[in-house]
């Protein structure tokens, strides 16, 4: 995507960093210059020696300076249900959330699954001029699972992955032509792995809790079965999958197989599956009811290993934003999904702080490892790069108020939670989209 | 007119300070809690008997039934204890209101509770149903059987009427068989019989029992004559029909002559053993009619008539607990 007008911004330094760099696996202090856009000079000293008369001086007091956010997996509104979410606000709430690029998932209404429909999403984000939007094109037309979409055309118009997003192609073959054909253009197939009918018509994770509850669960097998038919269709044909949102030990299993034999598989995790177990749910919180569902806390702890093990390559905010009529239900009938967009840093920093993942490893999850995936050369503080930064307040305490988020939608399971991590600025191609007041 | 007297008295004495504004799950409860509204409730079985059916502890209260789900005998039992007690009772039905237009549980709900109803008693399809109402109603809400969560009103009748048939609660062996996994009646009963020290016995076939039951502190049985060998009472749970066309069982017949209760597997159970069901009932299907007419056997007529005044206790601690607000 063509750089936001950035001559017109001011060319910085910024000095008394903290840069963390997933791609040289850099995390100390340091200093760095943006100019035209672009990352321009970086340091691993305090300040330059000199610094031009025209640059604006940030001190950053020891703030952390990372790539700004790639977030794989964000659902808007927009076309067809702008009350929940449009591009614009999405945008908003990912700049204020340090999130630089999203990309967001095709199934809107109509879906994104032909070339005008990419070129209105990549339209509609220009004229917002926030954040890079991305759109995931999708990869059966209107998403029914049947007949494959016109891939090489949306690539061409600027999808950069393809997906049924929420919806599990059931049908083998139809993955297997998908998988075999995307290979030729060298794209991604993100696939969500639930087998239909060991979840059909559930809305938890089968638990002692959901049995108490009367809650209809699901086993976590539903994910493994599917997974396993998955990488089995990758063996097959060599195409590369995105595993979407991987949720419990059972799956983690057979994708650590699968990528032990080389196969070129990814896998995405969301962060409210690193963040809540089911027990969250509670006394039906309908905040807590998500696709996939929330799962045991084994199943946390094992994400959570495979984040740090690497195993699980990139995190998501998996923001899906559901207006207060369609979460104020009995739990079976809400509508399940959480917004992640402003959340998704600072409870991330949480694995941080809690000492599970060294600092640079965490944001490789959601900067360099994504940008990686769709072939970005943002993710990275390599001069020449894009300048698409964020820089936060590692120690500051935050309360989530899920009033004061700047999505339409307030769906938040975060909402009350007391999280460390507070976003100072974030920019997109050298040009500042948020600020807070110091 | 001195049965009456007398039997307020007996009522006035056993009023006690019931500490919740709502009565939505058995589980909640505890042991004193529900000894004192099985008192409460055996103290209103005698008022029901006689001529003179009427009290005034709710004179004045408004109790709304709302109930999404038909059920004649649940709602008529809270309509008649409602009225017993003297309070104004309206019913409404989904049919009758605009749930049908698109109007959601909550938006129903607020425009009741805008007409200050004191009691709103739900009966809902979906589990969770009368919690997310209690967050959001300002009167007391009492749950009338939420999807496949809990039916706690069932489970104090249940609990009365096994009361008056052995003395006490304490120390029996209950097996509850059949259909647990999409019982509201199973799950409630569980948490009172064990709250009142009854040890429990779940019966029926491995389809049929909801996840992670092996640590609900219950013995399980899959094999109907091992699970009822010695036991107290057998407590029949309704099976639906549309689960026995091989989706959960393979037939009807296959899952009477496995799980269905007749006289030959009921020899296995202790001599004096009582059979309770909470309707309606599957005739030749979960239960046999020769054990369900039974009256040596059979605690089912009891079950109904307890109802009534289970849910007059619920009523009037609710209430009397808003008197004391």
């Amino acid at each position: 995507m063509a750089a936001f007008n950035a001559a017109s911004a001011q060319p910085c330094a910024f000095i008394n960093a903290r840069l963390v760099d997933p791609e040289s696996g850099y995390d100390g202090v340091g200093a760095l210059v943006v100019s035209k856009g672009v990352i321009a000079d970086v340091i691993h000293r305090p300040s330059f020696d000199t610094l031009s008369e025209d640059l604006r001086v940030i001190d950053c007091n020891g703030a952390m300076l990372a790539p700004g956010l790639i977030d794989l997996r964000v659902k808007t509104g927009e076309p067809g249900a702008e009350t929940k979410e449009t591009l614009k606000s999405a945008a908003r709430a990912a700049a204020a959330g340090g999130v630089t690029s999203i990309v967001v998932q095709p199934d809107t209404d109509p879906a994104v699954d032909d070339p005008s429909m990419v070129d209105f999403i990549l339209r509609r984000a220009r004229d917002i001029e926030l954040v890079h939007v991305y759109p995931a094109g999708a990869a059966t037309k209107d998403l029914g699972g049947e007949r494959m979409a016109e891939l090489g055309l949306m690539r061409d118009a600027g999808a950069v992955y393809f997906t049924d997003a929420d919806r599990s192609i059931v049908n083998s073959k139809v993955l297997q032509r998908l998988l075999t054909y995307a290979k030729a253009f060298g794209t991604l197939i993100s696939h969500r792995p639930a087998d239909p009918w060991l979840s059909q018509g559930t809305v938890v994770t089968s638990s002692e809790f959901a049995g108490r509850m009367g809650l209809s669960g699901q086993p976590t097998i539903a994910e493994r079965i599917m997974l396993e038919r998955d990488l089995a269709l990758v063996e097959l044909t060599g195409g590369r999958l995105l595993v979407d949102q991987i949720t419990c030990a059972d799956a983690l299993q057979s994708l650590a197989r699968a990528k032990a034999k080389g196969l070129p598989v990814y896998a995405s995790v969301s962060i409210n599956h690193l963040s809540f177990n089911t027990l969250d749910i509670g006394d039906y919180r309908t905040f807590y009811k998500l696709n996939p569902p929330l799962r045991s806390e084994d199943d946390r702890q094992a994400v959570i290993e495979a984040l740090a093990s690497g195993l699980i390559d990139v995190v998501v905010s998996a923001h899906a934003p559901a207006p207060a009529e369609d979460k104020r239900l009995p739990f079976d009938e809400a509508t399940p999904g959480a917004v992640g967009l402003e959340t998704l840093l600072p409870a991330l920093l949480g694995l941080y702080h809690d000492g599970r993942l060294p600092l640079v490893d965490l944001m490789r999850t959601v900067t360099l490892a994504p940008a990686k995936l769709l072939g970005l050369s943002a993710g990275r503080l390599t001069p020449g790069s894009p300048a698409d930064l964020v820089l936060c307040d590692l120690g500051a305490p935050v309360v989530i108020n899920a009033d004061n988020l700047i999505s339409k939608s307030k769906n938040s399971p975060f909402d009350g939670r007391r999280l460390q991590g507070q976003v100072l600025m974030t920019l997109v191609d050298g040009r500042i989209v948020h600020q807070i007041e110091p | 007119m001195t049965q009456t007297s007398t039997d307020l008295s007996l009522m006035q004495a056993n009023m006690f300070a019931f500490p919740r504004r709502h009565f939505i799950s058995a589980a909640d409860l505890n042991r004193p809690e529900a000894e004192q509204l099985l008192n409460l409730a055996d103290s209103f079985v005698g008022l029901s008997r006689q001529k003179n059916k009427k009290l005034d502890l709710l004179k004045g209260r408004t109790v709304m039934n709302l109930f999404f789900e038909n059920s004649t005998r649940t709602q008529s039992s809270f309509e008649l204890a409602g009225k017993r007690l003297g309070a104004d009772v309206v019913n409404m039905s989904p049919r009758s209101s605009s749930m049908s237009k698109g109007e959601t549980l909550i938006d129903t709900a607020m425009t009741l509770n805008a007409m200050q109803p004191d009691l709103l008693v739900i009966r809902h399809a979906s589990s969770g149903a009368a919690a997310l109402l209690a967050q959001k109603v300002g009167c007391s809400v009492v749950n009338a059987g939420d999807g496949q969560h809990e039916h706690p009103t069932q489970a104090l009748l249940d609990a009365l009427s096994i009361r008056r048939a052995f003395g006490q609660v304490e120390g029996l062996t209950v097996a509850i068989c059949g259909d647990v996994a999409h019982s509201r009646v199973a799950r409630s009963n569980v948490a009172m019989l064990q709250t009142l020290g009854a040890r429990v016995r779940l019966v029926g076939p491995p389809t049929l029992m909801p996840s992670g039951v092996d640590r609900w502190g219950v013995e399980l049985f899959h094999d109907m004559r091992q699970g009822i060998a010695g036991c107290d009472l057998v407590m029949m749970l309704r099976l639906q029909l549309e689960r026995m066309n091989g989706a959960f069982v393979p037939s009807m017949r296959e899952y009477f002559r496995f799980y269905g209760l007749d006289r030959e597997k009921l020899a296995k159970a202790a001599p004096h053993v009582r059979v309770m069901h909470p309707g309606p009932m599957n005739r030749g299907v979960e239960i046999d009619s020769e054990v369900a007419d039974d009256p040596k056997i059979s605690l089912i007529q009891d079950q109904v008539e307890m109802g009534v005044a289970a849910r007059m206790a619920v009523l009037a601690s609710l209430s009397a607990r808003l008197d004391n607000a």
